[in-house]
């Protein structure tokens, strides 16, 4: 019975999402790889190799999900919880019981550009090797390569949960068809080596669309035709929101200096932005390492992504007296609580206190990343451009729900910002949702 | 199965929804909305007191009983204990959320400077409190304290936590001049794998679940009712025996 009924939902998936023009899997592509294994490297290329490796591996943040909090470097172990299961990562280090050390270029590539395990499986898309596929064979080669350079860590992990109603092959086979498009990047000949760089950088190695693409229920990324899904959306399984880079009311940089925009990839703050949660730990691990040249192309291709409608509904209260008391309660509050820092009319202190005034992530709708900043406090990423950031106190100790509603209210409805009231549920849903990392 | 096929429709429905921005109205009377006045920016001392103020709102002159926990004063710690504090905390170690989001991100060298300025402060000692213990839990307590048990492997306290019970730098903790209520949990703790999780067995969870709890509680109220001696400073070196049994808490270096 229950077969009959994946067998029609599967008939319905394939209704819907199968549109002309999308292609499935494409045949591997092998050409390349005869006449690279057909000279061994010399030893000085080898190891140029590697520490291209090292760095696009880097570039790549693989550490980030390969590495459990706390635990041994790109040994895996990671959870990332999804609505579809709990995805356990990989150990990737050389072990060959249970790392990768069996594995050669090839079953590397097939891995990033195709989505498929060793033996063929299919795998699931928290590996990101939707944008990992962009990836070129010869970076592929150099990221392998650097892995192989690691010491081997004997850490086999528990196996993923994927939720039952997922755990089917077929599945994923229509997933791959609606959602996934294998393919290298193409440059692209009108616009500069500097963008194409950088859109490389961003589709693909930097996988960004795997927190900043707007996605449907069924984790498929959805947004303007074209490569750069980059619309936001809540990033699954998380309690964050991640801004659309193409969204002006969010977090576009169209209209930024470059050379800001480096500075926030590179060092986790600007005077316009402060990075935290997610975004924190990529710049820490991850951006803050990019060549001076990398992070430059990535800042271009960013800058000129163009503007798109935001999905977000700037809804500021009606002026009722109600409004207005809870608002001058909210005053009062921000007062005693916030205005040390962040100053009497929200102007902050740029590049250490962020500003509140005409902040983005201040009114961002949902309101879920400033109520975490609220609660949970936290450090921006020391980096080498900032290594000793100041930091914001979590409120969560001492400030009630309620409390941390009205301030909030307060600051997106003051000093020119206009934005939802937020509510003292939302308050309290996040800190429920507070269980991950 | 149904919640599978519901999504498809939704998939299909969330797909034709485009954005409406809804025209923002004038400021709100009684609130400033005007920022056309030039604004100086906020003054910020180049200082670590500065930097520190996210661990100050909770952790200040005296432990306290906050709504979630308790929190414990960190002046003065020994700087190696506190730094091996924080790492834990980040990495997940030592549970308590709070400090882990608090401190993602945040290097070893900016940890090591936070440890050194708070292990560096001065602050006075609270009064001993005024705990009643009968005759016998005295009695008990300094023995445990200064001489141990040998049958169960309990070293004596003052081994570890030097002769004045204020600590061996830079790593182990002195005893005095902590509330009874925080020694108790960090035995607790200690049992229970609260403290450092995940952990090899090592000297004080071994030691913490030889003792019994009417144990546990009577050396907790020993101590805290003893007052911090004048000039009082931790021992310099562990004895050997201890350094190597208490490897896993003097150095620990696993980990990203």
């Amino acid at each position: 019975m229950k077969i009959a009924v994946i067998a029609a939902a599967v008939a319905v998936l394939a209704g819907i999402s199968l549109s002309p023009g999308v292609t499935g899997a494409t045949s591997p592509k092998k050409e390349a790889k005869a006449e690279k294994n057909a000279t061994p490297l010399s030893s000085v290329l080898l190891k140029q190799r590697q520490a291209r490796g090292a760095y696009l591996a880097r570039a790549g943040n693989c550490i980030g999900c390969h590495t459990a909090q706390g635990g041994f470097a790109y040994a895996g172990g990671r959870k990332l919880s999804t609505p579809f299961g709990t995805f356990v990562t990989s150990n990737i280090t050389p072990d060959k019981a249970t790392g990768i050390g069996d594995w050669n270029e090839d079953d590397f590539w097939k891995a990033l550009h195709e989505g498929k395990s060793r033996d063929g499986r299919l795998l699931y898309p928290a590996f990101p090797y939707t944008e990992y596929t962009k990836i070129t064979r010869e970076d592929s080669d150099a990221i392998f390569a650097h892995l192989r350079t690691l010491e081997p860590v004997i850490q086999q992990n528990p196996p993923s949960q994927v939720a039952s109603r997922y755990d089917f092959q077929p599945l994923l086979t229509l997933w791959r068809a609606a959602y996934f498009k294998p393919g290298v990047y193409q440059a692209d000949p009108t616009k500069s080596t500097e963008w194409n760089r950088g859109a490389y950088l961003v589709q693909g190695l930097g996988h960004c669309s795997a927190c900043h693409a707007e996605r449907n229920p069924l984790g498929g990324m959805i947004g303007r035709k074209g490569d750069d899904k980059l619309g936001g959306g809540q990033i699954m399984g998380s309690n964050w929101y991640a801004p659309s880079l193409t969204s002006s009311l969010e977090a576009s940089t169209a209209g930024w200096p470059i050379e800001e925009i480096v500075q926030l990839l590179t060092t986790g703050i600007s005077s316009r932005a402060t990075t935290s949660g997610p975004m924190a730990e990529v710049v820490s691990q991850s951006l803050q390492h990019l060549t001076k040249e990398d992070a430059r192309a990535m800042a271009v291709y960013l800058k000129s992504l163009p503007e798109t409608q935001s999905r977000q509904q700037v809804n500021p209260p009606a002026q009722t007296e109600q409004v207005r008391a809870w608002l001058r309660y909210g005053a009062r509050i921000y007062k005693e609580h916030c205005q040390d820092c962040h100053g009497d009319s929200g102007q902050g202190a740029p590049g250490i206190y962020p500003p509140l005034a005409s902040n983005r992530s201040v009114t961002l709708t949902p309101p879920t990343n400033v109520i975490r900043s609220v609660l949970n406090g936290g450090y921006p990423p020391s980096t080498a451009g900032n290594p000793r950031p100041y930091g914001m106190p979590p409120f969560a100790q001492v400030l009630r729900d309620g409390e941390v509603a009205l301030v909030l209210s307060y600051i997106r409805n003051a000093w020119g910002n206009r934005a939802s009231l937020v509510t003292t549920a939302q308050v309290d849903k996040s800190r429920e949702g507070i269980t991950e990392r | 199965m149904r919640q599978f096929i519901s999504f498809l429709f939704i998939a299909a429905a969330v797909s034709g929804v485009s954005g409406v921005i809804a025209a923002a109205s004038d400021g709100i009377d009684g609130i400033p909305s005007s920022r056309a006045a030039p604004t100086i920016p906020v003054n910020v001392p180049d200082t670590m007191a500065e930097r520190v103020k996210p661990c100050t709102v909770c952790h200040g002159q005296a432990d306290r009983v906050g709504r979630d926990a308790y929190y414990p004063r960190i002046a003065g710690k020994p700087e190696g204990y506190l730094f091996n504090q924080l790492r834990d905390f980040r990495d997940g170690r030592r549970y308590y959320r709070p400090m882990t989001l608090l401190l993602a991100n945040v290097s070893d060298e900016y940890l090591r400077e936070m440890a050194a300025y708070f292990s560096g402060l001065r602050q006075p000692y609270p009064p001993p409190e005024q705990v009643i213990s009968s005759p016998t839990e005295i009695r008990q307590a300094q023995k445990l304290i200064q001489q141990g048990d040998a049958t169960r492997d309990i070293p004596a306290c003052v081994e570890c936590h030097g002769k004045q019970l204020m600590g061996t730098a830079p790593f182990i903790p002195g005893l005095l001049g902590l509330p009874r209520i925080y020694i108790a949990a960090q035995f607790g703790a200690w049992k229970n794998g609260g403290v450092m999780r995940g952990q090899e067995s090592n000297c004080m969870s071994d030691i913490a679940r030889q003792l019994t709890i009417e144990e546990t509680n009577a050396v907790a109220a020993w101590l805290a009712a003893q007052p911090v001696p004048e000039n009082a400073g931790p021992a310099q070196a562990l004895p050997p025996g201890m350094a190597q049994r208490c490897e896993s808490i003097v150095q620990r270096g696993a980990g990203r």
